[in-house]
């Protein structure tokens, strides 16, 4: 059983490695920390679960239109509530995400009210030998791959994602050299949410939510980031397939000769206190270098 | 471009705290509002109307959503058609109709409690009906007591909201010690050759207190519970408890909670083919919209209250030394239909039920007065289109129902290949046998 939980596990730790991405994105580039990153994914969510019921689109053609809308939405959260306090202490970035948030969240009460919605959308299941994999799950590890790719490609391949990286080592010697700074700036936090929506709308083709549904995937998302390092999205995705296998793997440990069955509830705790190690004997993450 | 931004911002954070303390302040309008009386009746007027205020919560909002708002259509399809058949008449020729006042509850305790609250003292209800789940009713069963209002509970199966002490608490459903146990006896009539059972449950009041129940009288039947665990209330991804279910080596699944985690297990279940031959869920598989599921919802067992199949008539209450009361099943199903457009389920007709047991009380006692109230529904044993009613008057179970029983159904293709709810427990109640193993 260990096999087929840890594939479970890992299917569903590349959907939280794209979540995670958004968030050391935008940590890295501009060290804001993203407090709206949950109900950004909330509202992932819910493009999906519109398009689906409402346009009978398929989900996964709707993300084309969900990525589009999370840069847009981020683009412009980043120059209504951001660009002015981006140069300010830390807590200003903090309390300016949060009241993003605060006001996503209350809006999307008043809209969509907090009861749970699915996307009835089941592709069946594949077996291979004793393990069975949901299509809903391995295709969304395909798209959260192909996701991951086309971001590498884009922040090595390309001008815009060249800057990105140059305004992360340097934002002044950046403007010097006529990167236009606050554009990258409203650029980067627009991929970051576009990042936190498409892992939104994957999670909403296997799970229900609800408009507060993304609270949990940000906790998962800073426990990723300390994991993986911050402002490395590459160790992001790796933070979020080991987080990803620990959800699939701790719960059947008890299968294992001696070892006592271990309740599913146990999860979060093993988790954070992984968090509160990597946080004491290796702050810059796994992936981090040390500076 | 600045400015323009800022006054974006403000607008923004302002339109923000608007919606946000209108989500939180203002009562949330009922499914089919009518204005609330302001001023209680302190006295019965002899041969004049008086009206009844009857406060309650309704889950507007939240996971119980689904469920409770059946409920409440059941209860206002029952005070509507009381109100228009001219309201109860008691000897001195006074009118009693009704009246009622609802908030959104959230589906959480906390607003339960504000709400009830609210509702026993400033609105001044004359009598309660508790919000649906358990775990709420707990809540409000303590403010009506502690306020001295009768509070008529459905929706609410756990036992051990009745084993506190109460006397104003009187439950309509059949106790959560009993939902279970059905599915147990069931089970060895299908295949008495399965041994491993594995009960994987909400980790909440109602749900803890059914499979304990279960576990209890399984074990006692020589059956073993390979697996035993609870899942939290929010949970999505059942995959780590599918996997232990198979690692358990598992023949049946009994448990889930309640609609929307018991579709969730339901639909993942179906979709890792695990190979389950019989799967019993709380309070999901009975809901209409469980269907929704399709081909997921083959084969599921649900216990339930209450079928629009259910025969429950004055015949048969004859047969069995009981007092009549109230429309026979099929009248209520065609009346909740027209008036919602939607089947009835098990809580739209507790809802209606617990109409019927004030309508009632307030016949026996030929009074509104509380205490007179109370003793009626001490004495009471009638049956009606939901089942049996009577409750317990010991000090130690006071209000807990302990003539209503629980009927098994199982989403089945008819012909057509749609999918039907069928009554396949006990054998003596059942419309079709039932499907095993699981296709």
């Amino acid at each position: 059983m260990l096999i087929p939980s840890l594939i479970d596990g890992l299917l569903l730790g590349f959907v939280y490695g794209i979540a995670a991405m958004g968030l050391s994105l935008i940590w890295g580039v501009m060290d804001v920390i993203n407090l709206s990153h949950g109900p950004i994914i909330a509202l992932g969510m819910f493009g999906i679960y519109l398009a689906f019921n409402g346009l009978g689109m398929n989900p996964y053609l709707t993300l084309l239109l969900v990525m589009a809308g999370g840069l847009l939405l981020g683009i412009v959260i980043y120059g209504v509530a951001v660009q002015r306090v981006i140069d300010a202490p830390h807590l200003s970035t903090l309390l300016a995400t949060f009241a993003v948030n605060m006001i996503i969240i209350g809006i999307g009460t008043a809209v969509f009210t907090t009861s749970p919605r699915n996307v009835d959308f089941s592709l069946g299941s594949i077996s291979l030998g004793n393990v069975s994999l949901t299509w809903t799950r391995i295709l969304a590890a395909v798209a959260a791959g192909g996701v991951t790719a086309l971001l590498y490609l884009f922040l090595h391949r390309t001008q815009p994602g060249k800057a990105i990286r140059a305004v992360t080592d340097n934002r002044a010697a950046a403007e010097l050299m006529g990167i236009p700074t606050n554009w990258i700036l409203a650029l980067s936090f627009g991929l970051g949410t576009m990042l936190a929506a498409v892992s939104g709308g994957l999670i909403a083709t296997f799970f229900p939510f609800t408009i507060l549904a993304g609270g949990s995937y940000e906790v998962k998302s800073f426990v990723i980031c300390v994991l993986g390092g911050l402002g490395n999205p590459l160790g992001a995705l790796i933070g979020g397939l080991l987080l990803g296998a620990l959800e699939g793997v701790i719960p059947v440990l008890g299968s294992l000769p001696g070892i006592p069955n271990i309740e599913t509830s146990w999860v979060p705790v093993v988790e954070f206190v992984l968090f509160v190690l990597i946080l004491l004997v290796r702050p810059q993450g796994l992936l981090g270098s040390e500076s | 471009m600045k400015k323009l931004a800022y006054w974006i911002l403000v607008l923004g954070l302002l339109a923000g705290l608007i919606v946000g303390c209108g989500a939180t302040e203002e009562p949330a309008p009922a499914p089919e509002p009518t204005e609330a009386v302001e001023e209680p009746v302190a006295e019965e007027p002899v041969g004049e109307e008086v009206t009844m205020v009857i406060g309650f919560t309704t889950s507007q909002t939240g996971k119980y959503n689904v469920s409770s708002l059946r409920q409440v259509n059941g209860f206002l399809l029952w005070m509507n058609e009381v109100n228009d058949a001219g309201g109860v008449q008691l000897s001195d020729g006074t009118v009693v109709k009704f009246d009622y006042k609802t908030y959104d509850d959230e589906s959480t305790t906390e607003r339960v409690q504000e709400l009830y609250t609210r509702l026993a003292t400033e609105d001044n209800a004359d009598l309660l009906i508790s919000p649906y789940s358990s775990g709420l009713t707990a809540a409000a069963s303590l403010i009506a007591e502690q306020y001295g209002k009768i509070i008529i509970t459905t929706g609410a199966a756990s036992d051990s909201n009745y084993m506190e002490g109460y006397t104003r608490v009187f439950q309509a459903y059949t106790p959560s010690s009993r939902y279970l146990t059905g599915a147990v006896d069931m089970l060895a009539h299908v295949d008495p050759d399965v041994k491993k059972v594995a009960f994987v449950y909400e980790n909440d009041k109602f749900s803890t207190d059914v499979v304990n129940a279960a576990k209890e009288y399984a074990t006692g039947k020589g059956y073993d519970v390979v697996l035993f665990e609870g899942y939290d209330s929010e949970t999505k991804d059942f995959g780590p408890f599918i996997n232990k279910i198979l690692d358990a080596g598992a023949e049946a699944i009994m448990g889930g909670g309640h609609f929307q985690d018991g579709s969730t297990f339901a639909r993942q279940v179906y979709e890792k083919e695990v190979g389950i031959n019989y799967f019993a869920l709380l309070v999901a598989p009975p809901e209409p919209d469980f269907a929704d599921l399709g081909d997921a919802a083959v084969g599921v067992i649900g216990p339930s209250q209450w079928e629009p199949l259910a025969e429950f008539t004055p015949e048969s209450a004859a047969e069995a030394g009981l007092e009549w009361f109230g429309v026979l099943g099929a009248d209520f199903v065609s009346a909740y239909e027209a008036a919602y457009d939607e089947e009835p389920s098990y809580h739209s007709m507790g809802g209606y039920a617990a109409g019927q047991i004030l309508q009632k009380a307030i016949i026996d006692a030929d009074s509104t007065d509380p205490e007179a109230l109370k003793a009626a529904m001490d004495a009471m044993e009638m049956l009606t289109a939901y089942g049996h009613i009577k409750f317990d008057t010991s000090a130690e179970a006071h209000g807990l129902q302990i003539g209503h029983s629980m009927v098994y159904i199982q989403w089945q293709k008819d012909d057509a290949g749609n999918l039907a709810k069928q009554v396949v427990w006990p054998l003596e109640g059942k419309t079709a046998d039932p499907i095993y193993p699981l296709p």
